[in-house]
């Protein structure tokens, strides 16, 4: 399926790595206060050579790619670019090396044009005649890599669809003004694009390739990597647990290489079948061909799950707003604990008991008592580690503060309780105290709606449905929810 | 997939073929204000057919350049998604440094300037380092500039250098001074802002930072150098005010502060960053201080003259908003 097929074979890769690397990380390390991105991880590109990183969210590959750019400083290891040591490093310094990047979220500002943003990148492109200059240097990119895009470089970016957009971020990365580019890291760069530019774009990293130029590409795509990669990288939990070339190396094998996360068959009750009639607690026509119902029954589990950022939790958010106008009383537990969960002000037991004001009324005003009593038995129930209710919620750690938002949800009257990827950063214990409460409130008759991006949790979910590219694109249930079926799942079988 | 590829196409085909519409965008940006500046010149000149001449300009916009300067300064800060409420209390502050030491003590007047500038960058990295709101180290900033002025001058006084009174009052060939001074402003600032390849990565810092530090820009730098500017661009507009009123006063331009947001947004800037226009601005400052006149002109009472103003910008801005609507 792609023009130009790669010389990936045994011994390219094996002259690639014999040659003296341009850029090697030894035991990177990175921690974010107590959550460990990266657990030491070894790491290293040859000139033109190209290496695919692959792993399931959260295993690090982004935090690697901003250590190795320079936007994020690395909590210890050694790095070398070429044959130099490098101790401090930054964008600006990475640049002058001819290192790019083109991050996952785009990088370019919409309120310029292309020639503009190109401009923001280079340092070259100042003084007279710089817009020409700027011009010219993406429309040549572009053209390379793209033929026959149709951007006008004058287009403002925040006028082009996506699509365009994602194109102009790679063509910056690969122009040329006074330094010449030698490794580029690619973070799904072709999420945005269409097919034919998608392949437009992997014949260009081959060509580039040839002519020495390193490429790091991160993708869910698994077909690209196949297609275009010399060796992939598989990342696990901030670790590398496998490198391989890519000659002789199946998709399902790679995938294999991913899922090494065991699986806990700990199941208190049967599965049941997807469930209809007047049962029914979630009803949800989907949303057009190819987009399953969702329909929960009072005492179901039922997991989102697929890669971050597929439609999940926007779905998850129209079922909970659906709910809202519904006749059953319904909650949500908000995974951005920061922005969306915690009043950052209050006390664990005002923050705990917003959610069912309503019931702690007397005569028209709130009874404190009732509102202590409540916070306190909950608190309790979820092992809150607190020295009292009255505590400012914000001195509790960030599993503690989950809790509280749990508890928010698990006191009030709600049926349906919608859990948006609560359980990100927070420890295994906490864990384990939450989805055994879960269980035994949907042996209550609770019905759970649990997006989550953490393939162990869907262990606790009787039925599931994977999304991908926007709609609940498949269905599991019972014995058939495996980090497996769910991989392959959520990759589908990428293009075609 | 190949649904997918056309329907981008097509979807890229329709989205490109509007692209050109921004250029309409822009020009509407620039061309509201200075459509409502010439609707206001027409009223005036109906009532008053002698105002449309050199004297009768000079006379109209006389207050008019250091509003036009007061209002740039005010647009840098903005093109960094910030807001500047101290600017009004700043040219106070330097209308009283310049009527009490320029004419006397140059050599002390420029140095209180330059530290007066230092000030505002010292500000500005402070709202960077801090990720302070910008509104609230500025509000608390235009009290430290008003109590210094005030300690400066308790009231007002002092002199303007006759040098300086003699430019304000100057008469060049072609168009009164402050047409000049608005042309060139609006020129050196469209240069600067919009075409120069640093203002670029200055209205790429407003809308995205991150794109702009990953690419290897120190925002730090960026925030201090633009405050910099700022506090430059309000002094300049505290020399011009004190060159008109021949005196230094601490309460004479708080209005300065709102009257420049408005003068940004009037010309097509908006609070989210990165998107502002210098010609506009200028054009917007002109059309705030004709609105005075126009009210005097119109006979409307004094008592009145504010609210009526804010109802003149009230009208302007809903227009910008009704024509933003219909040009997708």
């Amino acid at each position: 399926m792609i023009a130009t097929a790669p010389p990936s074979t045994a011994e390219s890769t094996r002259t690639a790595i014999s040659r003296r690397p341009f850029l090697a990380v030894r035991d990177a390390r990175k921690h974010y206060g107590a959550v460990q991105a990266l657990r030491g991880v070894d790491f290293a590109i040859a000139p033109g050579e190209v290496v695919g990183l692959v792993g399931h969210n959260g295993a690090g590959k982004s935090t690697l790619m901003n250590v190795l750019a320079g936007t994020v400083q690395r909590t210890s290891g050694d790095f070398s670019v070429g044959e130099t040591a490098i101790d401090a490093w930054s964008p600006h310094r990475a640049q002058g090396r001819g290192l790019r990047c083109v991050f996952q979220e785009l990088s370019l500002c919409g309120n310029l044009t292309l020639a503009e943003n190109t401009r923001v990148m280079h340092r070259a492109l100042r003084g007279f005649g710089w817009r020409r200059r700027a011009g010219d240097a993406i429309r040549r990119t572009l053209d390379a890599i793209f033929p026959g895009h149709g951007i006008p470089v004058g287009a403002r970016v925040a006028d082009l669809p996506i699509g365009a957009r994602q194109m102009a971020e790679i063509a910056r990365a690969f122009s040329v003004t006074d330094e010449p580019v030698r490794c580029v890291i690619l973070d799904e760069p072709t999420s945005a694009l269409g097919h034919e530019a998608a392949e437009q774009l992997l014949a260009y990293i081959r060509k580039a390739a040839s002519e020495g130029v390193a490429c790091i590409l991160i993708t869910h795509r698994l077909d690209e990597i196949m297609a275009v990669c010399d060796r992939a990288v598989v990342m696990v939990d901030g670790q590398v647990t496998a490198e391989r070339p890519i000659h002789g190396l199946t998709r399902a094998a790679l995938v294999g290489l991913m899922g090494t996360i065991e699986a806990q068959h700990d199941r208190s009750r049967e599965p049941t079948a997807a469930p209809s009639g007047a049962a029914l607690v979630v009803d949800d026509p989907g949303r057009g061909p190819g987009d399953l119902p969702i329909r929960a029954m009072a005492g179901d589990i039922v997991g989102f799950a697929g890669l971050d950022g597929h439609g999940q939790r926007e779905r998850l958010r129209a079922l909970y707003a659906g709910g809202r106008r519904g006749p059953r009383p319904v909650a949500y537990v908000a995974g951005d604990r920061g922005t969306e969960g915690v009043f950052a002000l209050w006390s664990i037991a005002d923050n705990l008991t917003i959610r069912s004001l309503d019931s702690l009324r007397r005569g028209g005003f709130l009874s404190p008592k009732a509102e202590a009593e409540l916070a306190r038995t909950w608190a309790e129930r979820l092992k809150v580690k607190a020295p009292s209710v009255d505590t400012p919620i914000l001195s509790l750690s960030g599993g503690n503060q989950q809790k509280v938002l749990f508890a928010r949800a698990l006191a009030s009257d709600a049926e349906v309780i919608f859990l948006d990827d609560p359980m990100r950063g927070v420890d295994v214990n906490t864990k384990q105290d939450v989805y055994r409460l879960i269980r035994s409130e949907a042996a209550k008759g609770r019905c759970f709606i649990w997006y989550t991006t953490e393939l162990e949790e869907l262990n606790n979910c009787e039925r599931l449905y994977v999304f991908r590219e926007g709609r609940a694109a498949t269905m599991l249930s019972g014995a058939e929810i495996g980090p497996s079926r769910v991989l392959e799942a959520s990759f589908g079988g990428g293009h075609d | 997939m190949t649904d997918a590829t056309t329907t981008d196409a097509v979807l890229a085909a329709r989205r490109l073929g509007l692209a050109r519409r921004p250029w309409l965008r822009d020009a509407l940006g620039v061309g509201l204000p200075a459509v409502a500046l010439a609707a206001m010149l027409a009223v005036i000149m109906h009532i008053r057919p002698t105002a449309m001449s050199y004297f009768g300009f000079t006379l109209l916009f006389k207050l008019a350049t250091p509003l036009v300067f007061a209002a740039l300064s005010q647009m840098l800060v903005i093109t960094l998604g910030d807001i500047d409420l101290s600017n009004g209390s700043f040219v106070g502050l330097v209308t009283c440094v310049t009527a009490l030491f320029l004419a006397d003590a140059p050599v002390e007047a420029l140095l209180l300037y330059v530290l007066a500038v230092a000030a505002y960058a010292a500000f500005g990295l402070l709202i960077h380092v801090q990720r302070l709101p910008s509104i609230i180290v500025t509000l608390g900033m235009s009290f430290i500039w008003l109590g210094l002025a005030v300690i400066l001058l308790p009231s007002p006084g002092g002199a303007a250098p006759a040098w300086l009174n003699a430019f304000m009052n100057w008469r060049p060939p072609l168009l009164p001074l402050p047409i000049w001074i608005a042309l060139l402003a609006a020129l050196a600032g469209h240069l600067v802002v919009t075409h120069s390849s640093y203002g670029a990565v200055l209205r790429g810092a407003g809308a995205n930072p991150r794109a702009v530090e990953r690419a290897g820009w120190s925002l730090l730098g960026i925030r201090a150098a633009v405050y910099a500017a700022a506090g430059s661009l309000a002094v300049l507009s505290g020399l011009a005010l004190t060159g008109l009123t021949t005196s230094g006063d601490a309460n004479i331009a708080p209005s300065y502060t709102l009257l420049g947001v408005g003068a940004v947004i009037l010309g097509g800037g908006s609070f989210t960053g990165g998107a502002v226009s210098p010609v506009g601005t200028v054009v917007g400052a002109l059309t705030l201080s004709l609105a005075g006149s126009l009210l005097s002109f119109l006979q409307v009472p004094p008592t009145w003259q504010i609210g009526a103003q804010g109802v003149i910008l009230f009208l302007v801005l809903a227009g910008r908003i009704l024509v933003a609507e219909k040009t997708p």
